[in-house]
C-alpha cells in the first residue's frame, strides 16, 4: 500500500463534507416552500442526513488537521474557493422538479460511492460510509418514485422534469473524475475510484428514466472545476447566506 | 439440541449480553433514566443508543451511536447523560460517539418495541431497507394501512395512515 499523508486524508475528508454541505443547504432551502406538508418535511429530513454527514467528514478532518479548529471552523470560515464541492451539489435549487432530478442524480452516485468508501482501509472514512449508507437507500428510493410520478404526471411535470434532465446532465461528468489526491488516495485503498462508478450509475439512471418516460440527454457538454475550487456564481452567494451568522458571532454557541 | 429459536434479534442479544455480565450494572440501571428528548417514552437502552458503560480505575466510559447522521437529539442525549451522572455522584466520566457499527432498528429492545407502541409509534418492522407494505396500526392493530410519506416529523419515522380506523400515525422506520 502507497504510503499516504495525513495531509491527504484531511483534505479527502474536506471535500466530502463540501458535497454534503452544500447539497444539503441546498435541499434545507425547501423549508416552507415544500408542494405540500408531508413533503416540505421529507425535503428538511433529507437536507438534516446530508448535513450530519458534513458534520462527520467535517469532524474528522478537524481531528486529522489537529490545529484547534472544529467543525464548524470549516463548515464558515472557509470561502467559495476554498470548497472543493462538485458543482452539481452547489446549482441553484430550482422548481420542484430540478431539485427532485437531482436528488436522483445525485443518490445513485453516493449509493455507489459510498458502497466503495465502505471498502476503505481508513476505519474512519469506512464508518462514516457505512452509517450514511443506509440513509441514501431511503433517499434513492425517494427520489426515484419522485422522478417516475413527475415523468409519468402530467405534462407539465414531464417537461419540467425533462428540462432539469437537460440542464443538469453536463454536470454529472464531474462526479467520475480523479484527480492527484483522489489517485493517490484511491491507489492506497482508502480512497474511491470513481471513475470505476460511471458504468453502473449510467445504467442505472438510464432504466430509472425509461420507466419515467424522460429522455437521457447526449453527452454534449461537461462543465467542471469543482474539486480545483472553480465554481459557479451561485456558490459565494450560497455560501454568503449559509455563513453570515456564524461569521457575525464567531464562536457563538447555542 | 441442535436448533435454537432465538426470540430477539442477534444483534440485540449482543447488547443484552454486554448489559447483564458488566461489572458496573447499576450505571446501565441509571442511564435508563436518560430518554430520547423526541420520543420520551424510549430511554437510550429501549432505542439503542447506549452501547457501552465501562469503567476503568474512578472513570466511567459510556459508549452511545447516534442514530441519523444529523439527528439532533444526540447533543441533548450527551447532556441528559452528564447530568443524571454528575447528580448521582459520578464526577469523572466520558461520553463517546461510536459511528461504527452503524446504528440499526434491530438493537431496540423488545420493552422499546411495545413502548413505541403504546405510545402511538408504530415499531420497526423486520424487512429490506424499511419497505414494508402491511405496517400494524398502533391504535386498532390493522394491517390494512397505507404510506403517506417516507419522513415523518423526525428523520427516524414515516408517515402512516389506517384505512380501518382513518387514524394517521408514525412508523418508526427499520434502518
Amino acid at each position: 500500500m502507497a504510503e499516504v499523508n495525513k495531509q491527504a486524508i484531511q483534505d479527502y475528508a474536506t471535500r466530502l463534507g463540501d458535497d454534503a454541505v452544500v447539497i444539503g443547504h441546498r435541499v434545507s432551502e425547501w423549508c416552507s416552500k415544500g408542494p405540500f406538508l408531508e413533503e416540505d418535511l421529507a425535503l428538511q429530513n433529507v437536507a438534516l442526513d446530508f448535513i450530519g454527514r458534513a458534520r462527520m467528514f467535517y469532524s474528522y478532518a478537524a481531528e486529522l488537521a489537529n490545529d484547534g479548529r472544529k467543525e464548524d471552523d470549516f463548515a464558515y470560515m472557509r470561502d467559495h474557493r476554498e470548497y472543493q464541492n462538485l458543482l452539481l451539489m452547489e446549482l441553484p435549487r430550482g422548481d420542484f422538479a430540478y431539485t427532485m432530478v437531482r436528488q436522483l442524480l445525485v443518490d445513485v452516485f453516493n449509493l455507489y460511492y459510498l458502497e466503495q468508501l465502505q471498502q476503505s482501509s481508513d476505519e474512519t472514512l469506512s464508518a462514516i460510509a457505512g452509517k450514511a449508507i443506509k440513509e441514501t437507500r431511503y433517499h434513492l428510493r425517494r427520489s426515484s418514485e419522485w422522478v417516475l410520478r413527475l415523468g409519468l404526471g402530467t405534462e407539465e411535470s414531464k417537461k419540467r422534469a425533462q428540462t432539469a434532465l437537460d440542464d443538469l446532465w453536463g454536470f454529472t461528468h464531474e462526479m467520475f473524475d480523479l484527480d492527484a489526491l483522489e489517485q493517490q488516495l484511491a491507489d492506497a485503498g482508502i480512497g474511491v475510484d470513481n471513475t470505476s462508478l460511471q458504468a453502473a450509475w449510467t445504467t442505472q439512471v438510464k432504466s430509472i428514466l425509461e420507466e419515467a418516460t424522460l429522455i437521457p440527454p447526449e453527452d454534449e457538454w461537461k462543465v467542471k472545476g469543482g474539486r480545483e475550487g472553480y465554481h459557479t456564481e451561485f456558490l459565494g452567494q450560497m455560501l454568503n447566506e449559509m455563513q453570515c451568522v456564524h461569521r457575525a458571532n464567531p464562536g457563538l454557541e447555542w | 439440541m441442535t436448533d435454537i429459536i432465538p426470540l430477539v434479534s442477534a444483534a440485540y442479544s449482543d447488547r443484552l449480553s454486554r448489559r447483564t455480565e458488566s461489572a458496573i450494572p447499576e450505571v446501565w440501571n441509571l442511564l435508563d433514566e436518560v430518554k430520547d428528548p423526541e420520543i420520551p417514552a424510549l430511554s437510550i437502552w429501549d432505542l439503542g443508543v447506549l452501547n457501552g458503560v465501562e469503567q476503568q480505575d474512578d472513570e466511567i466510559f459510556i459508549s452511545i451511536t447516534p442514530t441519523y447522521s444529523g439527528c439532533p437529539a444526540m447533543g441533548t442525549i450527551s447532556d441528559d447523560i452528564g447530568r443524571v451522572l454528575s447528580q448521582s455522584g459520578y464526577s469523572r466520566f466520558s461520553i463517546k460517539l461510536l459511528l461504527a457499527p452503524a446504528w440499526t432498528t434491530d438493537w431496540m429492545s423488545p420493552e422499546g418495541r411495545i413502548k413505541l407502541r403504546e405510545y402511538g409509534i408504530a415499531p420497526p418492522e423486520n424487512c429490506q431497507q424499511g419497505a414494508c407494505q402491511k405496517i400494524a396500526c398502533p391504535h386498532c392493530g390493522s394491517t390494512n394501512t397505507e404510506t403517506i410519506s417516507e419522513f415523518g416529523s423526525t428523520a427516524c419515522k414515516a408517515l402512516h395512515r389506517c384505512q380501518d380506523c382513518d387514524e394517521p400515525f408514525d412508523y418508526f422506520k427499520s434502518i
